[in-house]
């Protein structure tokens, strides 16, 4: 592959999990919600979209060809409708509860992949699945550069929208039940009622970019929804910078930067044989880095862009 | 029936076995460790290597259909495991409760050293499945429930361990210092129980535990890197389900995920027994928070 | 013990949980062997922080505590056994999950060959506890859970036991019962150092007592001086008349 081929592809992958550690940002970084269910919501967009635009299947319910533009909406209907249920039940829980609950979803969704064959096609996937203005490129090289502005102007967008939310009242109320979870107890229903908008709101930009993802790739299947992806997407959002937009997307690129790089550079020096071993070198690799970031830069490359509240003040009433 | 209910005990020994170290290191430093799994997997791998290097891993002996070689692979296994926690807890998780983190970033950390104890696995041993023994196992037909020696011996040593640590809980001064750092930090350093002390036998005590739970399982399935992750969810399920506070609630609560493991496993498909523990979490959260024997905070 | 070094001096002590925000602003006093004292004062003085700033729970910013003339600022509060204090906190100061005698058993962790004899002691000194032994500590009443608690101080044999406000949430009836075996302890050759929000009740029994406002020691005395003098009735009743009345 030459350079401008890789850098496109390196370019539309980053911008596609970008989108994704958006979503998780919203969730967590700006309302401390901790969905360790991520991969969950992004697999229901990417098979949501797979079933809406991929062609006809033999013995499945799904492969209706529709366009993806339509793909891309259903997905994020699917995946907020998913998270609405998920969050109905799961909202009101502690942190820790919530990631337990989020990471047995995720290991659900991918169970259920696997195993609902009629629907999902199970360990075959869904393949053949379009492209947007797949017509009008001439070459593979042309109809991956669409798709990357295409991702471009979606993750603009998204970031511009996101920015302005945050800002606004709306934005602040986020940050107060992040900060004090038994004050945002008080606030009753409607701590509730919030947590429940940004989780659906999170929810449907994971799974965006699992349909642009599946869209992409031109395939989906179960091995699409290892929970390392959940990982990789809060390494993203911590290394980035978590409750700051910019820095999702900053540290999108960046690990999946690492992450490429390594391959490349593990794959120059180690034998094929290898192989396995090398992609497990490669988590270890982000391992570290997360446990290094949480030990020594918790907030990020690009912290958190506020002022520090009147909270502080609230503390000296402890006796 | 009672097959099933034997299946059952036998699917609830290796999540009691690994639940217990959840649970304490859930009561005691206060956050869900998602690496639990992952340490039974070490375990496992652990003793393996060390079997290995003391020679022949199959040989059945005595009935069983591993060799002897077990006997001294266990015990090591055990000791290195735990030595390993100890490290990560002094390297990672003790620095971060130093600097104030949350607990949000204490999960964090476990999903990380749970990824690193994983791949380091496959880095060394690749991701096909390794067996303690090629061995047929000798199965015994008991009152017309067929059961394996070694799912037996599974139950006998699951047994054995949970009234040592009943003991342990109830009449040695360290359990109780551990069910008092539970329950009150602050009051137990009031009385002289050094918490830090007891952190580092919650972890020994919980990855002894993990690497028994890898190690029977290692033997009586096979070993493969994410035996002990798939571990996991059926272990938060037994703690959510028990009453997080409650250790014989949790022990219980093993009990019955396992069998409703069993219950899935024989009437929808084998494919969905994840589904189980799932669906009790939720049940559970849902309808009483605190688990079926646990108390309001 | 010298004659002249008295049990527990507290000297200048500024502290506080945060920083920039001291809640003890120089406060200071002395507490000789075998003797009750008490400190008093309006809420928010900083009676708790002091307690807490001795006990090692809270950061000291300046000053220093000594016990017996060695300096235990900023002690490690599971040390504070072994230097012979004890400390019972105002509230959660039982273990609920555990049994009157499990939590009795580990208030004797450093000197486990000895816990029998003194468990035995403890339910002289409280023949209710010795009924209660095997039930859970969450199971008691208010004033017997204080009973646990200050068993549970007693059993490490401390030269020092500190309470912070044992009467919150008591009748005044078992008020006056934790407060009769306070004497019977002191009369055991224990010092006490009774922080209390009872004003009245503590001032009848201790040999002197302190009034902190604002984080520093106002007024001292014996407890007859402080009862019948105005100025801490002011204090305390917002004119001046006596809470000696």
């Amino acid at each position: 592959m030459d350079i401008a081929s890789y850098l496109v592809f390196f370019l539309v992958m980053a911008g596609i999990y970008a989108i994704t550690t958006l979503g998780l940002n919203l969730q967590w970084g700006f309302t401390g919600m901790m969905n360790v269910g991520v991969v969950g919501f992004f697999g229901v967009g990417a098979y949501a979209a797979g079933l809406l635009t991929g062609p006809d299947y033999p013995d499945t319910l799904g492969g209706l060809g529709l366009p993806p533009v339509i793909g891309y909406l259903g997905a994020m209907l699917a995946s907020g409708i998913v998270a609405f249920v998920v969050g109905l039940l799961t909202i009101r829980l502690r942190h820790d509860f919530l990631a337990v609950a989020t990471f047995g979803i995720a290991v659900c969704i991918q169970m259920l992949a696997m195993n609902l064959k009629p629907l999902t096609r199970g360990f075959d996937g869904l393949h053949s699945l379009p492209r947007p203005f797949a017509s009008l490129a001439a070459t593979p090289f042309l109809s991956n550069l669409y798709f990357l502005v295409m991702v471009l102007l979606v993750g603009g967008a998204l970031l511009w929208a996101l920015e302005r939310l945050v800002r606004s009242p709306w934005g602040r109320v986020l940050r107060a039940i992040r900060e004090d979870e038994e004050a945002s107890a008080a606030l009753g229903k409607y701590a509730v009622s919030y947590r429940l908008q940004t989780f659906v709101l999170g929810s449907m930009l994971m799974g965006l970019s699992g349909a642009l993802y599946a869209s992409f790739m031109g395939f989906v299947s179960p091995q699409d929804l290892l929970p390392i992806f959940t990982f990789q997407i809060f390494v993203m959002l911590i290394v980035g910078g978590s409750g700051n937009n910019f820095g999702a997307v900053i540290g999108a690129v960046m690990i999946w930067a690492l992450w490429t790089l390594s391959e490349t550079v593990l794959g120059a020096f180690l034998p094929p044989e290898l192989e396995r071993q090398a992609s497990a070198i490669r988590v270890v690799l982000v391992g570290l880095i997360l446990v290094l970031m949480l030990l020594y830069r918790p907030q990020g490359l690009l912290a958190e862009r506020r002022k520090i509240s009147a909270s502080s003040s609230s503390r000296s009433d402890k006796t | 029936m009672m097959q099933l209910l034997v299946d059952g005990i036998v699917a609830a020994s290796f999540i009691t076995l690994g639940v217990i170290g959840l649970s304490m290191v859930f009561n005691i430093l206060n956050f869900p460790s998602f690496a639990q799994g992952d340490q039974i997997t070490s375990g496992a791998y652990m003793a393996l290597a060390i079997a290995t290097l003391f020679g022949t891993v199959g040989g059945p002996a005595g009935g069983l259909s591993v060799g002897w070689c077990i006997t001294i692979a266990l015990p090591c296994a055990v000791v290195l495991n735990a030595l390993l926690a100890l490290i990560i807890d002094r390297a990672i998780y003790r620095q971060l409760r130093l600097r104030g983190a949350s607990r949000i970033s204490m999960i964090m950390a476990s999903f990380g050293v749970s990824l690193m104890l994983r791949n380091v696995i496959v880095m060394f041993a690749g991701q096909d499945p390794h067996f303690f023994t090629f061995a047929i196992q000798p199965a015994l037909r008991i009152w017309g429930i067929r059961i394996a020696v070694n799912e037996l011996i599974v139950i006998g040593v699951t047994f054995v361990l949970v009234l040592c640590l009943h003991l342990f809980l109830s009449r040695t001064t360290l359990g109780k210092s551990m069910r008092a750092v539970a329950e009150n930090p602050s009051l137990a350093r009031v009385n002289g129980i050094d918490v830090d002390r007891v952190i580092q036998w919650t972890w020994i005590i919980g990855t002894g535990l993990a690497t028994v739970a890898g190690v029977l399982l290692g033997f009586t399935v096979q070993l493969h890197p994410f035996m002990g992750f798939e571990l996991l969810l059926p272990m938060f399920a037994a703690l959510i389900v028990g009453g997080m506070t409650n250790i014989y609630g949790v022990l219980l609560g093993a009990l019955l995920i396992g069998l409703v493991e069993g219950l899935t496993v024989e009437y929808l498909a084998p494919e969905y027994r994840q589904a189980a523990p799932f669906a009790a979490i939720i049940l559970v959260l849902l309808f009483k928070p605190h688990g079926i024997f646990g108390e309001k905070a | 013990m010298t004659e002249t070094e008295p049990h527990l001096v507290v000297e200048h002590l500024v502290a506080g949980y945060v920083p920039d925000v001291p809640i003890l602003r120089g406060a200071s006093l002395n507490v000789n062997p075998g003797e009750l004292v008490t400190v008093l004062g309006p809420n928010g003085a900083g009676k708790s922080t002091l307690i807490k700033a001795i006990a090692g729970m809270v950061p000291v910013k300046e000053g220093d505590v000594r016990v017996s003339g060695k300096s235990i600022r900023g002690i490690a509060t599971h040390a504070l056994v072994g230097a012979g204090v004890a400390y019972v906190p105002q509230t959660n100061n039982v273990f609920t999950r555990l049994s009157v005698e499990e939590n009795l058993e580990l208030g004797c962790i450093c000197d486990i060959t000895r816990t029998r004899e003194r468990i035995e002691e403890t339910y002289r000194l409280f023949p209710d506890l010795a009924r209660l032994r095997r039930l859970a500590a969450g199971r008691l009443s208010g004033g017997q859970r204080q009973m646990v608690a200050v068993g549970r101080a007693l059993m490490a044999r401390p030269g020092l036991i500190m309470l912070d406000e044992p009467s919150a949430g008591l009748s005044p009836k078992m008020t006056d019962m934790v407060f009769q075996k306070l004497l019977e302890v002191r009369a055991g050759g224990v010092t006490i150092l009774l922080v209390e929000q009872n004003a009245k009740a503590a001032l009848a029994i201790c040999d002197r007592g302190y009034v902190l406002a604002e984080g520093r020691d106002r007024f001292t005395g014996t407890g007859a001086e402080l009862l019948s003098s105005p100025e801490v009735g002011e204090l305390y009743l917002g004119s001046k008349s006596r809470l000696a009345s």
